[in-house]
């Protein structure tokens, strides 16, 4: 919402300072975004006239001009290429050290092809008054000589825009902003009465609302015998000051109604009309040439105002070209309606029309004001375009409904702190127009037609507190209250934290990668579905919500190798949709290494150059795990994952078949590929959700700590077994022989090769056996370990080496 | 000389030539093992008279001691001297460089660094930390937060949408993490005291604007909590988070359709070159947005207006952590750039505390 300060003083009877109004609009809730002073920002611009324009000696488009800058001083030697430089022509001029607004330089003293320039004549372009850039500005040939020129313009009327929340209806109008200011204490407002124009014949035109629901009320007048030609210099320049293009009298008036009282107006050319008026739903395959050029298709959402001749506006939105008023234009219709806001709304949205009048009505404007609105109209067209009204044809309401709220005077206390005395409360509420009455302690306050916003109790309390003072609210105090001191994070939220920092430590850095991604790679990954498609994508390429991390991460990766940093090791921890319900959507911890990013350390060294393998996957995966508390020795790990992992080189870490909770690998070469990324990739990615919770203990102490006087013995066995035949299955057939004297099984050589029949492998194992009553004599331990031996043969099929 | 005397010269002489314990354990064979030369002439005191016994006794045993003091003063100087060329020989660059440890080389999002801080700091106030899903229901995100159907607040938020089911309706990306609160004032009753971070979505792309960012908002359920306690808690917060001693607040009047009185916040800082500095200078800079909760999202939850009362607020994380850690632009948080991430990302181990410092 702009507006000018004169404008503002039209409604305003004030001496505050600009600065001070515009503190004030801020601090009750009308912020202030920009204000435009023209009369500063152009105050070294002054009008001088051209003495003499000679051929410039060395370029064939300049002139060397000799200027009167009105100084009383020598003319001052200026090079212009502009063609309309001219002897006797006054201009607008600039000294060296003028900032250009519209070149953003600062103007030096130059030497241009060898002739001095020591100063500048300017475009309108330059000045940032309009767009004109065909040569300097052309001033009337009495244009006082030296005088500051955005003064002698005009132009000195500040222009404030004000960043209007959508609640504020009554302020789209600058009489609205007034009297907010006014009972701010800045100043009195001035709302004279509106006297209605006396109709001298009754209106030819009939209107008929078919759905009330769509238009409240509506009111329409004839105007006989108008001229209608550019509107007065006044309206011309406050229109332009706001960003408006004056077009002619009868529609600057409808423009200036808009900004000034919130009322948005339309005027019919009335010779152009045929019939009667109709309000109603547009019928299929209608259409509209509107006021902006566009034709717009309509449907029976959409309500319009049409006459014999079909659909003649937009409702509330914009009128037709048919019937809009011209020059020629001597009979005007003028109309003042309320709409319905949700249906101005959508149609506005469906249409893609954003119009002054749309963002008034989809508001709500003041239903009170459409017949003194209309009133105001007339006597404007009559002023500056003369004839004669009719009468007013109004149908429907033409009020708002009654609202008085039962109001407890100690609500302003309760809700926002501030102890405002009664009377007080009375003085703001009287200034917003509202009306309280009775003594209290619950008060009727009436609310005034035009703040469609308030409702309730509480909004009465906003108004109390914004023209009183938020400044005013004492700071208080918050006790935290005498409860224990807890952990407040959830135990989801705690693995999500130490998952971070667990991956972190191992040298891995974090990244926040898209929600969305693109439907190959969701579907590679065993998203896509329907029911995860963005129906308005901001790009086709963030289109599907991510089934996972990995295709953000897979393309970060690659993102780096392409800017030269190709051993990089990425991870992320966060959400991931496997459907659209609350419960599909789970907290995932993925990571992926490139290159010479193994947990050795990053790049080459001299100790030894580490390409990551999948067990830097595996070890970050298990990290992760022990991090979020998972049950360590419940883990399996099975051989293979999902079809986008390398087949022989990937694994699941499950609790049972039934509980998976991640995968571990090499990236499938035909997933990289089509994924557009080079491998070889390891990655992991686990569901921090599917992590049991632990079982709360009723105390902090740890378990007591067994130690025992006894020194463990550890015996190696190797075994030969078949290629196929997975480490795992001989750690856990070890471990299962005795649980309570075998503490350890470690696998510490792996074997391929001479010595070893093609399809075998030796695995060798060392087993701890930790004696716990007394120690063992060799026979005991002998047998331990023979049952070692038969355990791994057994489960493994495997023979003991020689 | 006597023999015993040429004897005694001639093994020192050996003892001092020896080149290294072997040679020298030669040495001492040959004169003190079982058939050394100085065991042999103590042999022969037995056959000798008891006077003879005494005098050459005594000058053979004062010979054998001379010789066992050399070995073992020649032993030392030899096993010194191998200690040293063995050390000379096991010398080792020591200029090499080493690997980056993990703990230096891994980063920390600084999104997640200020997600940990904005918790330790409300934790600190009583504030539990609730969470809820980025795809919500349109009555979740707007109706029961009082954005009526159709108004042109809803516009305020450039959702993104899924596509209709078959009963009409569709769920979308949240806006803001406001219908966290609902669902909390929905499953807890009060007094409520949460904050709800999370990750948001709107139509929007530009240097301050991505499509995905991320809120922190703030509820307060009770009978009494009311603006100027929620005017304090912000300013603990923005002093705590920002680290500083003092930070000038603005209040001003706003409007947003879940509160009611609405609030916006600045905050005072002086902008030089790039930096930020706050509780100085002449800048107003808007961080957040809060109010006393509306009654009809109260009512929307089950909560009777009348009885309960308390405040929310909420503001962008990526925005707080972009004015903290001097951030220009808000896209490089998603760009996973390792060059960006290892310079503005944390290390594993800075992990924030009251007790310590939020950043250190």
């Amino acid at each position: 919402m702009k507006f000018t300060l004169s404008w503002l003083k039209d409604h305003l009877e004030t001496d505050e300072p600009l600065d001070r109004l515009a503190e004030k609009l801020t601090m009750i809730g009308l912020e202030v975004e920009n204000i435009e002073d023209k009369a500063k920002a152009l105050k070294p611009f002054t009008i001088a006239r051209v003495i003499s324009a000679e051929q410039h000696p060395n370029a064939d488009r300049l002139r060397v001009c000799m200027v009167d800058t009105g100084d009383g001083g020598a003319p001052v030697q200026v090079v212009c290429g502009a063609p309309n430089a001219r002897a006797g022509l006054v201009s607008v001029f600039s000294a060296p050290g003028t900032y250009i607004p519209g070149k953003d330089i600062t103007l030096g003293v130059g030497t241009i092809r060898g002739v001095e320039s020591r100063g500048m004549l300017c475009s309108a372009a330059e000045l940032q008054i309009s767009n004109d850039h065909d040569g300097i500005m052309e001033l009337p040939a009495d244009a006082p000589i030296g005088a500051a020129y955005a003064e002698w313009a005009a132009l000195g009327d500040p222009v404030v825009e004000i960043n209007l929340t959508p609640n504020r209806q009554d302020c789209t109008g600058v009489h609205g902003i007034a009297r907010d200011l006014a009972a701010a204490d800045m100043g009195k407002f001035k709302d004279p009465t509106i006297k209605p124009v006396k109709g001298e014949f009754p209106c030819p035109v009939k209107v008929t609302v078919e759905d009330a629901t769509l238009c409240p009320g509506f009111a329409l007048r004839l105007v006989r015998g108008v001229k209608n030609g550019p509107s007065p210099e006044w309206l011309q320049k406050r229109l332009t000051a706001i960003g408006l293009r004056p077009i002619n009298a009868l529609v600057d008036i409808t423009n200036f109604m808009t900004y000034d009282r919130a009322r948005p107006l339309h005027v019919f050319d009335a010779r152009k009309v045929k019939g009667n008026l109709v309000v109603r739903r547009a019928r299929d395959g209608e259409t509209l040439l509107a006021l902006d050029g566009r034709t717009y298709n309509l449907d029976p959402a959409t309500c319009v105002i049409a006459d014999e001749h079909g659909v003649e506006s937009l409702a509330g939105i914009m009128g037709g070209e048919a019937s809009g008023c011209d020059e020629n234009t001597t009979d005007v219709l003028i109309e003042s309606a309320l709409w319905n806001e949700i249906n101005i709304a959508q149609t506005g949205r469906k249409l893609g029309i954003n119009s002054d009048a749309r963002y008034r009505f989809e508001r709500g404007v003041d239903p009170a004001f459409m017949v003194p609105g209309l009133e105001l109209a007339t006597k404007l067209v009559m002023e500056m375009c003369g004839g004669a009204p009719s009468e007013n044809v109004v149908v429907g309401k033409a009020f708002g409904d009654d609202r008085v709220i039962d109001f407890p005077v100690t609500e302003v206390k309760r809700l926002s702190g501030i102890e405002v005395p009664q009377p007080e409360m009375k003085r703001i509420l009287t200034h917003l127009g509202f009306m309280m009455a009775g003594p209290g302690p619950v008060v009727k306050v009436a609310v005034p037609s035009w703040r469609t916003d308030v409702h309730g109790k509480a909004d009465i309390v906003e108004e109390i507190v914004r023209i009183y003072g938020v400044d005013k609210v004492p700071m208080t105090p918050f006790e935290r209250g005498d409860d224990a001191r807890k952990p407040v994070l959830t135990p989801l939220q705690l693995r999500t934290r130490r998952a971070r920092r667990a991956l972190a430590s191992r040298g891995i850095i974090e990244a926040v990668t898209w929600s969305f991604i693109t439907k190959s790679a969701a579907k590679l990954f065993g998203g896509g579905q329907r029911e995860l498609e963005v129906a308005n994508p901001i790009a086709s390429d963030l289109s599907d919500m991510r089934p996972t991390l990995l295709a953000g991460l897979i393309a970060a990766a690659q993102a780096n190798a392409d800017r030269g940093f190709g051993d990089v090791a990425l991870f992320e921890v966060g959400q991931v949709f496997k459907g659209d319900r609350p419960q599909d959507q789970f907290m995932a911890a993925s990571g992926v290494r490139r290159g010479f990013a193994s947990s050795e350390g990053l790049g080459r060294h001299w100790s030894g150059s580490v390409q990551a393998d999948l067990f830097d996957a595996k070890a970050d995966a298990l990290a992760v795990l022990a991090a979020a508390g998972a049950p360590m020795q419940a883990l399996q790990i099975v051989a293979g994952g999902p079809g986008w992992l390398h087949p022989g080189r990937s694994g699941t870490i499950q609790i049972g078949p039934q509980n998976v909770l991640g995968y571990f690998g090499e990236m499938h070469p035909r997933a990289l590929e089509a994924l557009g990324a080079d491998g070889p990739l390891m990655v992991f990615e686990v569901i921090l959700d599917r992590v049991p919770e632990a079982k709360k203990r009723p105390t902090r102490a740890k378990p007591l700590i067994e130690l025992s006087a006894f020194q463990p013995v550890s015996r190696d066995f190797a075994f030969i077994v078949d290629r196929t035949v997975k480490a795992g299955d001989i750690v856990r057939a070890a471990q299962g022989v005795d649980k309570k004297l075998i503490t350890g099984v470690n696998v510490f050589d792996v074997y391929e090769g001479k010595g070893i029949d093609d399809g075998k492998k030796s695995i060798a194992i060392a087993v701890t056996i930790q004696p716990r009553e007394k120690t063992l004599t060799d026979q005991e331990i002998e047998a331990v370990a023979a049952k070692v031996v038969a355990e791994v043969t057994k489960k493994t099929g495997g023979t003991l080496r020689a | 000389m006597s023999d015993l005397a040429t004897l005694e010269t001639s093994i020192l002489d050996q003892v001092a030539a020896a080149g290294d314990e072997a040679a020298l354990e030669a040495v001492r064979v040959a004169a003190l093992g079982k058939k050394g030369s100085i065991s042999a002439l103590l042999a022969t005191l037995g056959k000798m008279s008891p006077d003879d016994r005494k005098t050459q006794g005594a000058a053979i045993n004062q010979a054998k001691d001379k010789v066992t003091e050399a070995l073992a003063a020649r032993r030392d100087v030899l096993k010194s001297a191998a200690l040293d060329a063995r050390l000379a020989s096991e010398t080792i660059d020591v200029t090499l460089p080493l690997r980056e440890a993990p703990t230096d080389a891994g980063r920390i999002h600084p999104l997640s660094q200020v997600w940990d801080e904005l918790t330790t700091i409300f934790a600190d106030m009583g504030f539990s930390v609730a969470e809820g899903p980025d795809i919500e229901t349109d009555d979740y995100n707007f109706t029961k937060l009082n954005f009526p159907e159709g108004h042109p607040a809803r516009e305020m938020h450039d959702t993104f949408f899924f596509h209709p089911k078959e009963d009409g309706s569709r769920m979308l990306l949240r806006t803001h993490t406001s219908p966290v609160q609902v669902r909390t004032m929905l499953s807890q009753k009060p007094p409520i005291r949460v904050i709800c971070p999370g990750r948001t979505y709107r139509i929007d792309s530009d240097a301050t604007h991505t499509p995905q960012f991320h809120q922190v908002e703030g509820l307060v359920i009770d009978k009494h909590s009311h603006l100027g306690h929620l005017k304090w808690i912000l300013h603990e917060f923005c002093k705590a988070f920002f680290e500083v001693d003092h930070i000038n607040m603005r209040f001003r009047p706003s409007f947003f359709p879940f509160t009611e009185p609405s609030l916006e916040v600045d905050i005072q800082c002086r902008r030089d070159k790039g930096e930020i500095r706050f509780g100085e200078g002449e800048d107003w800079l808007e961080i957040l947005g809060c109010g006393m909760v509306h009654p009809n999202v109260l009512r929307a939850c089950g909560i009777d207006p009348d009885e309960y009362q308390g405040f929310a607020w909420g503001m962008g994380i990526d925005r707080i952590a972009m004015l903290k850690y001097g951030i220009a632009d808000l896209r490089q948080l998603f760009d996973s750039d390792v060059r960006w991430l290892s310079h503005y990302g944390f290390k594993p181990l800075e992990v924030p505390t009251l007790a310590g410092g939020l950043s250190s």
